[in-house]
């Protein structure tokens, strides 16, 4: 599996695959095939594809920890950059088609609803890691400073939980939260556990363990 | 700005559901990590869009004749039928839009019963077919805008609530009509869920409830009304938020005090009694000058105003002059 992942066909594979709810979601738009209320279709829909982009960044490490399939973070840059990509297209759905690209309006919605500015605070968050995500910017912080930046991940997905979250709260219903709730909790609990748990081995590649022998 | 441990979202009732979707949470995860993660996902969430986009299956017919009764007709495009009949909230078949279109299928509206009990002269329980047969129906194509932000035009077939009041003349003692939708865990999937406090109870001034708009309706698009838009039975008052168009109704009473309704014990502080469609009186957490017409305004066009009262203006104004609507929402 590792040597399918290293393939020079992954990552262009994953591009279309990544690209596959924008495309359904613009067909649906354009054919009207979203149901009756498409704008909130596509509001709802692209803030769905923003946590579960995040959930899968956020998979790659423990994965990768799990199966020994190191070539995984390879793919990981490119699923944060896309869940950036959908959360510009969230911000931009709710902006254009529910405040009619009033300014002002938005800024005004901002204190009034609280999920919202959950939800802004989360896209500011989420915006230097998109802009620091290509490999000058990693060389020009230094690994170090790129990973203390980056750890903010763990920030944003909560916010997004919590945006989320409130946004369901009014009809307290929870179902489909739950179940982002659940991977989430795994999914940091397993650095939780891996940071303050049992001191382990370090696993090292085939690769080490010849160099080191 | 409000305090920051207040979310927006204020309800007296909490919601403690545990659902299974918890456990169910595992199997989703590692279908995530597989690799087919992203086509499966795609291909289950289309086909349901699709099924819950298609609408009712077509009803008996229903006739009624034009109203006369002013305003009663707008001149506005009805909504596409199937789009009225997929797109709703009846929470007591879960709280998505698609979920009554889905789910209502195990409503039984027959045998149904509508009691009238309270304060009148003349207490009686109606059979469905005889309350279809009060007084003769008429077709009236009203505007509905939900406190959400949404709006539709629908072509309903019903006669006055007025006709139904009269039959079983209220006492001097009758200052409000309280209504109930039927709350039955065995037939209603969500009843028992904390969305809302059961039966659902909305309720009127009983000048409201004799004014010729305020419509009891048994049929829309010319048949009967499809199980997820209230059937066999259900009120429609044009000039307030759709919520007060109860759905299913079971019994009506008529009382002394203010109804306390589902909406206002949920949340008091966002949904009053009156609820009149008002564009400068905004929602705690959202504007109401604005709305989105369902099947008309593109997904790409902006949002239309809202009208005072819904457009009926002339028509209700007159039973609030000297209310402030603005503390009386």
């Amino acid at each position: 599996m590792n040597k399918l992942l290293l393939h020079p066909a992954a990552k262009p594979l994953l591009f279309l695959l990544a690209l596959l709810p924008f495309t359904h979601l613009l067909w649906g738009a354009l054919a009207d095939t979203l149901g009756a209320n498409p704008a909130e279709a596509l509001i709802r829909g692209t803030g769905d594809w923003v946590l579960r982009f995040l959930c899968l960044t956020l998979a790659i490490t423990p994965l990768r920890d799990w199966t020994g399939w190191t070539a995984l973070v390879r793919l990981r840059r490119m699923l944060g950059v896309f869940a950036y990509c959908y959360v510009l297209l969230h911000f931009f759905s709710y902006a254009w088609l529910d405040m009619g690209l009033d300014w002002a309006d938005i800024l005004r919605d901002i204190p009034k609803r609280p999920f919202v500015l959950v939800g802004a605070l989360a896209l500011l968050l989420m915006t230097p890691l998109a802009a620091t995500s290509f490999n000058r910017a990693i060389k020009a912080l230094g690994a170090k400073r790129w990973k203390t930046l980056h750890k903010s991940v763990y920030a944003i997905v909560l916010l997004g939980l919590l945006h989320f979250f409130w946004m369901r709260a009014a009809k307290n219903n929870f179902a489909e939260w739950s179940v982002y709730a659940v991977v989430i909790a795994v999914l940091l609990g397993w650095r939780l556990w891996r940071r303050f748990g049992p001191p382990r081995m370090p696993v090292l590649t085939a690769r080490a363990q010849a160099a080191a022998r | 700005m409000r305090h920051p441990s207040d979310p927006g979202f204020n309800h007296s009732i909490p919601s403690e559901i545990t659902p299974r979707a918890v456990y169910e949470g595992r199997r989703d995860w590692m279908k995530r990590l597989a690799a087919g993660a992203l086509g499966t996902g795609l291909a289950g969430w289309a086909a349901r869009d699709a099924l819950a986009a298609e609408g009712a299956a077509k009803g008996a017919a229903l006739a009624g004749a034009k109203s006369a009764v002013a305003g009663a007709v707008t001149m506005d495009k009805p909504t596409p039928r199937a789009d009225a009949t997929s797109y709703n909230n009846f929470y007591e078949f879960g709280t998505d839009k698609a979920d009554p279109a889905r789910n209502a299928h195990t409503l039984k509206t027959r045998p149904w019963t509508v009691s009238i009990e309270g304060e009148v002269k003349k207490p009686r329980i109606f059979g469905i077919d005889d309350l279809l047969k009060l007084s003769p129906m008429e077709e009236r194509i009203y505007r509905l805008r939900c406190v959400e932000g949404w709006s539709m035009v629908i072509p309903w077939v019903g006669f006055s609530l007025a006709e139904l009041v009269k039959q079983v003349e209220p006492t001097g003692n009758a200052k409000f009509v309280e209504l109930h939708t039927l709350a039955d865990p065995k037939t209603m999937p969500f009843v028992g869920s904390r969305v809302l406090d059961w039966p659902y109870v909305e309720g009127l001034r009983i000048d409201e409830a004799m004014h010729p708009l305020s419509l009891l309706a048994f049929g829309m698009y010319g048949e009967v009304l499809p199980n997820q838009n209230g059937a066999p039975v259900r009120l429609v008052m044009p000039w307030k938020y759709g919520f007060k168009s109860a759905k299913s109704i079971v019994k009506i009473r008529f009382v002394e005090q203010q109804p306390k309704t589902a909406w206002i014990k949920a949340a008091a502080q966002e949904y009053g009694f009156y609820s009149n469609v008002n564009p400068k009186v905004d929602h705690p957490r959202w504007s109401q000058a604005t709305e989105r017409r369902i099947g008309e305004d593109g997904v790409f066009a902006k949002k239309r105003p809202t009208l005072m009262f819904n457009g009926y203006e002339a028509q209700v104004a007159s039973l609030y002059s000297g209310l402030d609507l603005a503390k009386n929402f």
